[in-house]
């Protein structure tokens, strides 16, 4: 006869599951709207996804509120863990998705957007999101993970490009993947300790000296790759710019940050104890990683003749550039991570969304893809705004002061200075050189080329509205004047990366 | 409002450049003239206000911008920086003022006036990160000036020119972040500000890298040999006013950053690598001046005579001693104003013949008199005759060198004869003789336009060639305060003798006249 398990309600916590709740709630309540009554505007989900984000958004602030006080709060069986990196890592992923959101009410008709299970499985994808940055229970993370991903995937197909399919397919074979990758990671360490926490995995390797390394080694090799998969880590990378191609514009922005981020807090999670117990084969093989990744997807970079697949390898270039933070792994590492992150998810999805503004329903016949450089030529003359808003971006990305962009690299740059990795400091230095390079050459294109022939007037806006200038034009100030705001953002990360012990 | 001149100074044309936009096409050269005309007015007051007896910083500003990292708005000037920023504010004017027709005049004017904020800015910051701000920002202005306006291989002068100085400045702020590094480990605080860094004493193997990081970030923009190829492409391409701007004031950024923050961080180190730097120099003087003999496009020699008279500021600058600085900050003055008026002189027979080869002209002395004057006053300063701007810096700069090595100042002095000798060829094909190519037998001679920029020029010439003293003081008193922080800073026997004790030299007088009374 089994005794009766006691558990009190409140020892559970179950207000820790508040902030992944709210999405899930979100996304049923549209798909019972669906039900109800179908074939109703994407005015309606666009807004009521903006108001459940908004009330998501609340939620944290208030676990925000309450881990200032209290400190790291457990919860549900402790398989909840919400502290500082939890927070930040939420608050940019349901930050970065309020700004995407309205980025669906193009001027154009997009038919991703006239389904409601768009919107419905994008907040499903949050909640996953969430999942996965709020725990260090690797099932859970697993669970979040694929919760997730196969959202995202479906969101690509939706897209009306034959490529479209290509890339979700692409994607979701090499995220399975990667899903058994981590599956069978997390399984060595669990025979190694008997558990799937990550903080009881390091106490119990720790305790025992690790004795098992060949085993560790084993279980960090595939931990590597799943999550090298996720962030798109050279040579993990393969799918980065066919799946971004592939996918609209828009959402090409959103995966370069929202998805990279909650892996990158699974990173930290993860290979910050290994990193400081001494493992020196892991330090090696991720310097290398961040090295390789960095410098190699700047080289592709330079040669592409599409804006889009340009911004794709950056965007992998930038993940290099951050996985740094982790490979260092000081409180001011950790917390230039976010700074960073948060500064390239504006500028970033400011960058994106301008393509998504120009992007035409049909290619005329001298375009051959939907952004290639020469469809930029000369724009200065033809929409002298636009251009310069893109020229912003551009040269926050290249990390010219005082934009957004400079400040992060500042920050981390320093981070590696501080904890004695010169030559990882002068490497990063000089791979912003490099990457000037391919930002400035759509700045050449823009402002000193003449136009091509054939190009009317308003292609660069022919998507925005009222709605996707507002995003845009947000996402330029937080550029421009980044500066002002830099110093509380810095204050708040640091206390809160600190006081989480990263 | 005096309280505030620097930030009024930097942030008056940004401020305009962006009201520019809502003007009207054709009323906005006006519109251009009249705010640098501001700005300049300004800057005279600026100096007029400045306390020439005051070796140190004055019109102090500070504020705090993120105070978590160290990092405050900064500014001061000292009468290193005053007059760059005049200049600045000098060439700016009469840069719109002349303008030839340009198409986009509007985008050329506020990307002018952008460009000033940034000029302004990188000599008025005494916080490494707020000049690294003004100085990566300044090349986004010429980038476009160049790239927009420039000739037909505009946007690879363009690219390479925007490539090679930002490289070099992501290497030095590697080395500003070590220094705010070992600045925090020294005093527990995180600070960027260039006066708590003459504070910092640091030992001599650590000096001798920061150096070298800092010392790419400027080589390149100087541009020193061998990291001058960048600027015959630049100024080959760009625009008139674009040379004239990037010769007079932004290559001064380099040498002005020289002695703002290499010297009095790492004077160790400067003794150190001065053999080398002034070998580099003198490479730099001869090597470019044989070269420029060697063109037979008039703007290339002007520009390549321009880099070998570069040669001479770092010498001067590397002298270590008083005299050298002074001479090399006079000197940055004079250059300025010397080859931004050679420059100019260019784009005048640019304008009506639209090529820049010297064997398509000749004669010219016939046709156009006035401007076969002004350019061999300019020409004449430029080679350094006595009673002309360029003579009092060359020869202060030579005289501080030599009193560290006289073989390498002899060298120097010789290679300013070389530069006498091609300057005069080219005056002599363009000018002497009979008109050749019957193209140029009705030119017409300067007009007004050019003559608002010309003669001010001519004046300034030879007025601080006769008379250097109102500029050249303020220059001395705040070198001297440089001067002494390094000799105090040094550690190396070497170093110390190398650098002036000029208290010292003040007691000795100090008690030798008390002797004789």
């Amino acid at each position: 006869m089994l005794e009766p398990v006691n558990v009190s309600l409140e020892s559970l916590n179950l207000m820790t599951l508040a902030p992944m709740l709210i999405p899930i709630i979100g996304a049923l309540f549209i798909l019972i709207i669906d039900i109800v009554k179908p074939n109703l505007d994407k005015t309606l989900y666009v807004m009521l996804s903006l108001l459940f984000l908004l009330l998501d958004l609340g939620a944290i602030a208030e676990s925000a509120g309450i881990f200032a006080v209290n400190g790291t709060v457990m919860g549900v069986f402790d398989v909840m863990l919400i502290d500082g990196l939890a927070i930040l890592s939420q608050l940019i992923i349901v930050g970065a998705s309020l700004l995407f959101i309205p980025l669906a009410l193009t001027h154009s008709r997009f038919h991703e957007f006239s389904y409601p299970e768009f919107f419905a499985l994008f907040l499903f994808m949050i909640s996953g999101f969430q999942f996965m940055v709020a725990t260090d229970n690797l099932i859970l993370i697993f669970v979040g993970l694929e919760t997730a991903s196969l959202a995202l995937y479906t969101l690509i197909a939706m897209h009306n490009r034959d490529k479209s399919f290509e890339a979700a397919v692409k994607y979701f074979t090499m995220g399975a993947l990667a899903a058994g990758f981590f599956s069978f990671g997390s399984m060595v360490f669990y025979a190694l300790t008997g558990s799937v926490e990550i903080n009881q995995i390091a106490s119990v390797l720790a305790a025992s000296n690790y004795a098992d390394m060949g085993y560790v080694l084993v279980g960090t090799v595939f931990m590597l790759g799943s999550i090298g998969f996720k962030v798109s880590l050279v040579p993990f990378h393969t799918w980065t710019p066919d799946v971004y191609e592939g996918a609209s514009a828009a959402l090409a922005g959103y995966m370069s940050i929202v998805p990279k981020i909650a892996a990158f807090i699974v990173a930290m999670r993860f290979f910050e104890f290994l990193i400081h117990s001494g493992v020196v084969w892991l330090e090696v093989i991720l310097y290398i990683a961040v090295v390789v990744t960095m410098t190699a997807s700047n080289m592709w970079a330079l040669v592409q003749s599409d804006v889009k697949r340009m911004l794709a390898y950056s965007s992998i270039s930038h993940a290099g550039f951050v996985m740094a933070a982790i490979l260092i792994g000081t409180t001011q590492s950790n917390s230039a991570f976010f700074l960073y992150w948060i500064l390239f998810s504006f500028t970033n999805l400011g960058a994106f969304s301008m393509l998504w503004i120009s992007r035409q329903k049909h290619l005329p016949n001298h375009q051959r893809t939907d952004h290639s450089y020469d469809k930029f030529a000369g724009m200065i003359k033809k929409s002298p705004v636009a251009a310069v808003i893109m020229g912003l971006f551009m040269l926050s990305l290249a990390g010219v002061p005082p934009f957004a962009l400079f400040w992060g690299k500042l920050y981390m740059i320093s981070s590696a200075v501080t904890s004695g990795y010169t030559v990882l400091a002068l490497i990063m230095a000089l791979n912003s050189a490099i990457a000037a390079y391919y930002y400035l050459k759509l700045i050449v294109y823009m402002f000193m080329k003449e136009p091509v022939t054939g190009n009317h007037e308003h292609v660069y806006a022919i998507n925005a509205t009222l709605a996707l200038k507002t995003i845009i034009g947000f996402a330029a100030i937080g550029t421009v004047f980044a500066l002002v705001a830099l110093n509380p953002l810095l204050e708040f990360i640091t206390t809160f990366v600190y006081n989480s012990g990263y | 409002m005096l309280d505030h001149i620097l930030s009024i100074l930097i942030f008056f044309p940004a401020l305009a450049a962006v009201l520019g936009f809502a003007i009207q096409k054709d009323s906005i050269r006006a519109y251009g003239v009249a705010v640098a005309t501001v700005e300049f007015a300004l800057s005279l007051w600026l100096w007029f206000s400045f306390d020439s007896d005051v070796s140190g910083m004055q019109f102090m500003e500070q504020l705090p911008l993120v105070p978590a990292f160290g990092i405050n708005y900064i500014l001061g000037v000292d009468g290193i920086s005053l007059f760059i920023i005049i200049m600045a504010a000098f060439f700016t004017m009469i840069g719109i003022a002349s303008l030839t027709d340009t198409k986009d005049e509007k985008n050329m004017i506020i990307t002018l006036l952008f460009l000033q904020m940034t000029m302004v800015g990188v000599f008025v910051a005494l916080d490494a990160i707020v000049f690294y701000i003004f100085w990566e920002l300044s090349l986004v202005p010429m980038l476009y000036i160049i790239g927009a306006w420039g000739g037909p291989l505009r946007v690879y002068a363009s690219v390479k020119f925007f490539l090679y100085t930002f490289t070099g400045s992501l290497v030095m702020l590697v080395g500003m972040l070590f220094m705010a590094y070992f600045y925090f480990q020294a005093t527990g605080t995180w600070s960027f500000a260039i006066l708590d860094w003459y504070r910092l004493i640091l030992p001599e193997s650590f000096q001798l890298w920061l150096f070298v990081a800092f010392f790419i970030g400027f080589a390149i923009k100087v541009p020193m040999f061998p990291f001058h190829t960048w600027l015959p492409y630049a100024h080959g391409q760009a625009p008139t006013i674009g040379s004239v701007i990037l010769a007079a004031i932004l290559l001064k950024m380099g040498t002005y950053a020289f002695i703002r923050f290499s010297l009095p961080l790492f004077p160790d180190a400067s003794v150190f690598y001065m053999y080398p730097i002034a070998v580099l120099a003198i490479i730099m003087i001869i090597y470019t001046a044989m070269v420029a003999y060697a063109q037979k496009d008039i703007k290339q020699l002007v520009a390549y005579s321009s880099v070998s008279h570069m040669g001479v500021i770092i010498l001067g600058t590397f002298a270590l001693n008083v005299e050298g600085i002074s001479g090399s900050v006079f000197l940055m003055i004079a250059h300025g104003i010397v080859s931004g008026a050679l420059f100019l002189l260019v784009g005048v027979i640019y304008d009506r013949r639209h090529t820049k080869m010297m064997s398509e002209f000749g004669g010219l002395a016939h046709v156009m008199p006035r401007y076969a004057t002004i350019f061999a006053i300019m020409m004449m300063a430029a080679v350094g005759m006595p009673l002309m701007i360029n003579f009092v810096g060359e020869f202060l700069s030579l005289l501080g060198f030599y009193q560290q090595s006289h073989i390498l100042t002899l060298l120097a002095g010789i290679a300013i004869i070389v530069g006498a000798i091609y300057m005069l060829a080219a005056y002599k094909k363009m000018f002497f003789g009979i008109v050749t190519n019957e193209a140029n037998r009705n030119l017409p001679d300067v007009n007004k336009r050019e003559l608002v920029a010309l003669i001010p020029l001519v004046i300034i010439t030879i007025w601080l060639g006769v008379y250097p003293k109102p500029i050249l003081e303020p220059i001395n008193n705040s070198v001297e305060s440089i001067v002494q922080l390094m000799h105090d800073k040094s550690i190396t026997e070497e170093a110390k003798s190398r650098i002036p004790n000029l208290v010292k030299a003040i007691e000795i007088t100090r008690t030798s006249a008390q002797g004789a009374n």
